[in-house]
């Protein structure tokens, strides 16, 4: 199993959400966070000329899945989330080593299961 | 003396109240600029005004500036308590109560000392702040103020034309705000991170509310509920219009239309007009506005780029060349065919008149400068301007206040 970190455009989220959803990804958080990369940063106009702010106002989406989903996904928001400009952001892929449903009590890949969801479609390769 | 009127009475009443809510207006327009942790901090340094100055008025402020007069300088001590101001018309205003006049004279006290604190925001030690604005306003303000509007005061006695305050509120201001900011220093990590607003929708309401406030800053100057109120009004209206249009095309041709640079011009427009408003014809206002605003604009990358100091919300290049610019332009465009009680300027055969604008605004530099860069000093050996390095990285909010804007 593995975790997904997107830091993504804000811009860009209903995009790539939406994307997730045609995939069959059905579970995410989704966390407002501040930073930058090679971006460096933007400029804004002031009272008069203009000035860089550094830390931009980015989306991340955390997802967990298993193993075999991991490059579809990565595929998927790299289209939906990409414009070509600097500042599209990253995608971090860390191993999980226990995902436990708290209603259930069902553990790992049974906890990662949804009735409808990505392992119950086609893989169409794009 | 004239019976009192009604209509002029009622009239410099509503413009008493609407000259108050231009200090928390004033409030919201410098909060919306400082980051977010000096939010409250910079909301209170204009808002502790309203009652810090409002009782030094009554206790002898309103005395020190309309009473008698001494030498030119200075007026006396009779109405101490605004003992003797009532009812009864003063030679000021002969018809409305004394006590009205000093009431609406008391909101221009207020929102002066307000003004500068723009220059020292997210640094200054409160205490100290405090005991500068009562000595500021004892020292400069109330002399100021009679020298241009007090009976016997040398600048009346020389001619020179200040409507409502070009000279006495935002040249004062903008000046003793400069002196400040050099007594002061900048704020920490000035010129290396930039220091984004923490609100700048803020900023807007406070530039609205405070245009609708210059209508009785400006309109009740007149003193009375007719002519010469509505041209004051109107001209007040048309260079704060023409200035913001300015602004916005200088910030356009930079980049790009900047709203914080919109609501920056329109304020300098009413500034400019100030002194103005009731000796000049509505075209002219137009004029003022738009070179006032050229002004300011490049006056503040003057101060911020050339000079880098951190005359933190640009209150020297707002007020004080705006105030300058008005009071100049004074001497320009001022014409008996508006107000019979002016004069006429250099664009109407007058050009003595652009001299004494001069000369009236040179005193007025020169006191506001010297004594806010002496006291500040003094201040800064005594009690200490600054909050201590820790605090400011915190941020005034919970440091002086131990309050926070934002759960």
């Amino acid at each position: 199993m593995k975790k997904i970190e997107a830091i993504i455009r804000e811009e860009k989220l209903s995009d790539v959400k939406e994307a997730l959803r045609e995939l069959g990804i059905v579970g995410m958080n989704v966390l407002e966070v501040r930073g930058h990369g090679r971006q460096g940063g933007i400029t804004l106009v002031g009272r008069t000329g203009t000035y860089q702010v550094d830390l931009l106002p980015k989306v991340q989406i955390n997802i967990i899945l298993s193993d075999h989903n991991v490059e579809r996904t990565i595929t998927t928001i790299c289209e939906a989330g990409r414009t070509g400009e600097a500042g599209d952001g990253m995608i971090f892929v860390y191993p999980v080593e226990q995902v436990i449903r708290i209603r259930t009590g069902e553990r790992n890949h049974e906890a990662l299961m949804y009735p409808g969801d990505i392992d119950t479609r086609p893989q169409t390769p794009k | 003396m004239d019976a009192i009127n009604s209509g002029d009475t009622a009239w410099i009443l509503i413009s008493a109240g609407l000259v108050l809510v231009m200090t928390p207006a004033l409030a919201f327009f410098y909060g919306g600029m400082v980051r977010r942790k000096n939010l409250l901090s910079t909301l209170n340094l204009s808002f502790i005004l309203i009652g810090l100055i409002s009782v030094q008025w009554v206790v002898y402020g309103y005395s020190l500036a309309f009473d008698g007069d001494l030498g030119g300088l200075i007026g006396g001590l009779r109405y101490v308590g605004l003992n003797g101001v009532g009812g009864s018309p003063s030679s000021y205003a002969p018809t409305v109560p004394h006590l009205a006049f000093a009431a609406f004279q008391m909101m221009f006290a207020i929102i002066t000392p307000a003004l500068i604190t723009g220059a020292f925001v997210e640094r200054v030690r409160f205490k100290t702040f405090l005991v500068f604005s009562l000595l500021w306003a004892t020292l400069v303000y109330d002399p100021v103020c009679h020298w241009v509007w007090g009976e016997g005061g040398f600048l009346r006695n020389l001619g020179a034309l200040d409507f409502a305050g070009g000279t006495v509120v935002h040249i004062l201001a903008g000046f003793s705000a400069l002196a400040f900011a050099l007594a002061i220093g900048p704020r920490k990590g000035y010129g290396r991170s930039s220091f984004e607003p923490n609100n700048i929708p803020f900023t807007v309401l406070g530039a609205g509310l405070l245009w609708m406030g210059w209508f009785g800053f400006n309109g009740g100057s007149a003193l009375a509920a007719n002519g010469l109120a509505v041209n004051a009004l109107v001209t007040t209206n048309t260079a704060a219009a023409a200035a913001a249009l300015v602004w916005m095309m200088l910030s356009w041709q930079e980049r790009k239309p900047s709203v914080l640079g919109i609501v920056t011009g329109a304020v300098v427009g009413l500034v400019a007009i100030t002194p103005a408003a009731g000796f000049v014809t509505p075209l002219a206002a137009i004029v003022i506005g738009g070179v006032a605003s050229s002004i300011s604009y490049y006056g503040i990358k003057l101060v911020k780029q050339r000079f880098g100091l951190d005359e933190s919300l640009d209150v020297f290049a707002c007020h004080g060349l705006g105030g300058l610019t008005g009071a100049l332009a004074t001497g320009l465009f001022a014409t008996k065919t508006v107000n019979n009680a002016g004069a006429d300027g250099l664009f109407y055969g007058n050009p003595a008149q652009l001299l004494i604008q001069l000369v009236a605004a040179l005193a007025a530099i020169g006191m506001a400068f010297v004594v806010t860069f002496v006291l500040a000093k003094l201040l800064d050996k005594t009690m200490g301007l600054r909050v201590t390095s820790n605090e400011e990285e915190v941020g005034l909010d919970i440091s002086e206040h131990g309050e926070r804007a934002y759960a």
